[in-house]
């Protein structure tokens, strides 16, 4: 269990709990349950206190929690016969974007999403979930191949953002990111997106711009990073508490912003704590959020998605 | 100390200092630091007359060199909500936005306008880097929209002028939204085939680059524009090593196969009313310099000089 700087209180009641645990196991006549049981309702109530009134900044924290269940545990476990289409026909495969032809409650679809890894190899391998041109170009060929074949598309969105690099730069970052986000505004079938983590600026763009958003409860979607942020508008990159604030980037702002349509609970604790529960509510928000387009005509499809973007920002934040 | 020191000399420094040009009559060049002459700057719509550098541009000046005769209508923008997150940094978001307003004297960073180039009707739009670093926020991405509805209604190509610092955070996810909003009206003009050309000019970064500013039938850019998604600093950041010479400028971009062109401000006119026309199956324009008379004495150098001879009646 890897627990966040705002968690460390926790972590001691919780480490307390289970070096008792680990005594009693080994000195069958001690009986502790008692002071067991006492720091685990200690420890849950302090849960239930930290996680009731999460600062944006903290949401940020949780939103890149790395024990999250990310991407690749979604299709695993919420979809069937998961086929992995690779490579963008141009120049590389990106292995920051899955994707391929899966089944969603026996349907057949298109399944893309971002995958950060969960350890320090895979990490390096998925580029911590920031793709490059190529992964953008893999995805729009994918809904371009979903488009034509009449497949549901649904992105999982996790990501820091687009990466920042030289080669991803001389290969077009910025056009792979807006021709994507322009075949997303194209295709004639439905595409519903999760925001399962981080849902960074433009990397994120290029794939929620969908029919349907809907966000975990603790995820966020913002135009630059909160230090981004600090970093320009405070001259201070310490300052990503303020800035996390000001730019009302959590799912429940979002909501109230119309940017998200729906929030998905997450567990008591965050989505890491029981990943098992956490996945299935966000296949539950997919099936509902798909089975309203389903049938819809394709010219029905496109146009909802435009009217969606074309009359967002009527709503601003209630003073 | 006599009356000389204490009368005289303040009595002749105040006359010389009030005798001292004003400061912003010359402006020097950030390249090659020549002191430039404002008339001659706004002639030469305000690049370096000595090394070529090209200095930024409001968005009325640059219709104003744009249009024939300089006359345009401008089409209105409507509103968009203001400070919708009630944004608040080191200064609230509508205190950063008067100083803009009067800064610039332009309510915003976009300005939308209709009329005619080289006697080609089109819409034009412009951002303003002056106004909050011509951010991408609501108000951009309304202007964009409303210039694409005017394009379709009026069956008029669209020429878009770039130049932005990124989105505008003080609208936070609003702002990123205007990637897909102005993408819409990118597949507006597509959809009723008429030619959308975007001119990138100096900088063009961010999420205004990763949407409508690459999403043009033809690309330009102006010579030396920064052009990219992510900055040079945030990279050199990232990859830790020094970027090469011209990475992310404008001929670098045309040399990686992003741009069409790379066109001076000067001849950029020219080059946009050819374009046009031939995209929307037009007549060469006929640039007026119609040769003279038939007069053999005519001088070959001459026959470009302008024609305000009333000999073209003969």
């Amino acid at each position: 269990m890897n627990y966040l700087e705002f968690e460390r209180p926790l972590a001691e009641i919780e480490g307390k709990a289970e070096e008792l645990r680990a005594l009693a196991r080994s000195n069958s006549e001690m009986d502790i349950t008692k002071e067991v049981e006492a720091l685990d309702r200690k420890a849950e109530a302090l849960l239930k206190d930290l996680y009731k009134t999460l600062t944006p900044w903290r949401k940020c924290q949780v939103a890149r929690h790395p024990d999250r269940p990310h991407c690749k545990d979604y299709i695993e476990a919420l979809f069937t016969e998961f086929t992995p289409l690779a490579g963008d026909r141009n120049f590389a495969d990106d292995h920051a974007v899955m994707g391929g032809l899966a089944r969603f409650n026996d349907r057949p679809v298109m399944v893309i999403g971002h995958e950060k890894g969960h350890d320090t190899k895979t990490r390096i391998e998925r580029n911590f979930g920031m793709a490059r041109p190529e992964g953008y170009r893999k995805a729009i060929r994918l809904m371009d191949m979903a488009h034509r074949f009449g497949l549901p598309v649904i992105t999982l969105i996790d990501t820091p953002g687009a990466y920042p690099g030289k080669g991803a730069e001389e290969r077009g970052q910025a056009e792979a990111i807006a021709r994507s986000t322009m075949k997303c505004l194209e295709i004639g079938v439905p595409l519903v997106s999760v925001i399962i983590g981080e849902g960074g600026s433009g990397g994120a763009v290029a794939f929620a711009t969908g029919n349907r958003l809907a966000m975990l409860e603790h995820s966020v979607y913002s135009v630059i990073s909160p230090e981004g942020c600090a970093s320009i508008l405070w001259k201070d990159s310490d300052k990503m508490r303020e800035a996390a604030e000001a730019l009302r980037l959590t799912a429940q702002d979002l909501l109230r912003l119309g940017v998200a349509d729906q929030v998905i609970e997450e567990p008591l604790g965050g989505a890491q704590r029981d990943r098992k529960a956490t996945i299935a509510a966000v296949g539950r928000a997919i099936e509902s959020m798909l089975s309203g387009l389903v049938g819809k005509k394709p010219d029905a499809l496109v146009r909802d998605r435009r009217q969606k973007f074309l009359t967002m920002g009527a709503k601003g934040i209630a003073a | 100390m006599n009356w000389i020191s204490n009368y005289v000399r303040p009595t002749i420094n105040s006359l010389f200092s009030r005798r001292e040009v004003p400061e912003n009559l010359w402006t020097k060049c950030g390249e090659c630091g020549t002191m430039l002459f404002h008339r001659e700057m706004a002639e030469n719509l305000n690049v370096c007359g000595s090394c070529g550098h090209h200095m930024a541009i409001t968005a009325r000046a640059r219709f104003k060199a744009l249009f024939d005769g300089g006359v345009f209508v401008e089409i209105k923008v409507p509103d968009a909500l203001a400070d919708p997150l009630h944004f608040r940094d080191q200064k609230k978001y509508p205190d950063r936005l008067k100083a803009a307003q009067k800064a610039s004297g332009e309510k915003e960073a976009m300005l939308v306008a209709e009329g005619e180039i080289g006697r080609t009707p089109i819409i034009a739009a412009a951002q303003d880097f002056s106004f909050m670093a011509g951010s991408m926020g609501m108000h951009v991405g309304n202007a964009i929209i409303a210039a694409a509805e005017r394009a379709v209604k009026r069956k008029l190509p669209l020429v878009l002028f770039s130049a932005a610092g990124g989105a505008r955070m003080q609208e936070g996810i609003l702002s990123l939204m205007q990637m897909p909003r102005t993408t819409i009206a990118v597949q507006m003009l597509k959809e009723a085939g008429l030619p959308y050309i975007v001119v990138l000019t100096h900088p063009t970064t961010g999420g205004v680059t990763a949407s409508y500013a690459m999403l043009g039938d033809v690309q330009i850019a102006e010579p030396n524009a920064l052009i990219c998604f992510a900055g040079p600093r945030v990279i050199e950041q990232t990859i830790r090593e020094k970027l090469p010479e011209g990475f992310q400028r404008a001929e670098y971009l045309l040399d990686h196969g992003m741009l069409d062109r790379v066109t001076p401000r000067g001849k950029m006119r020219d080059e946009l009313i050819t374009i046009v026309r031939m995209l929307t199956g037009q007549s060469p324009v006929i640039t007026g310099d119609l040769p003279g008379p038939a007069a053999p004495v005519a001088p070959e150098p001459e026959a470009s000089a302008p024609a305000a001879t009333p000999t073209g009646k003969a």
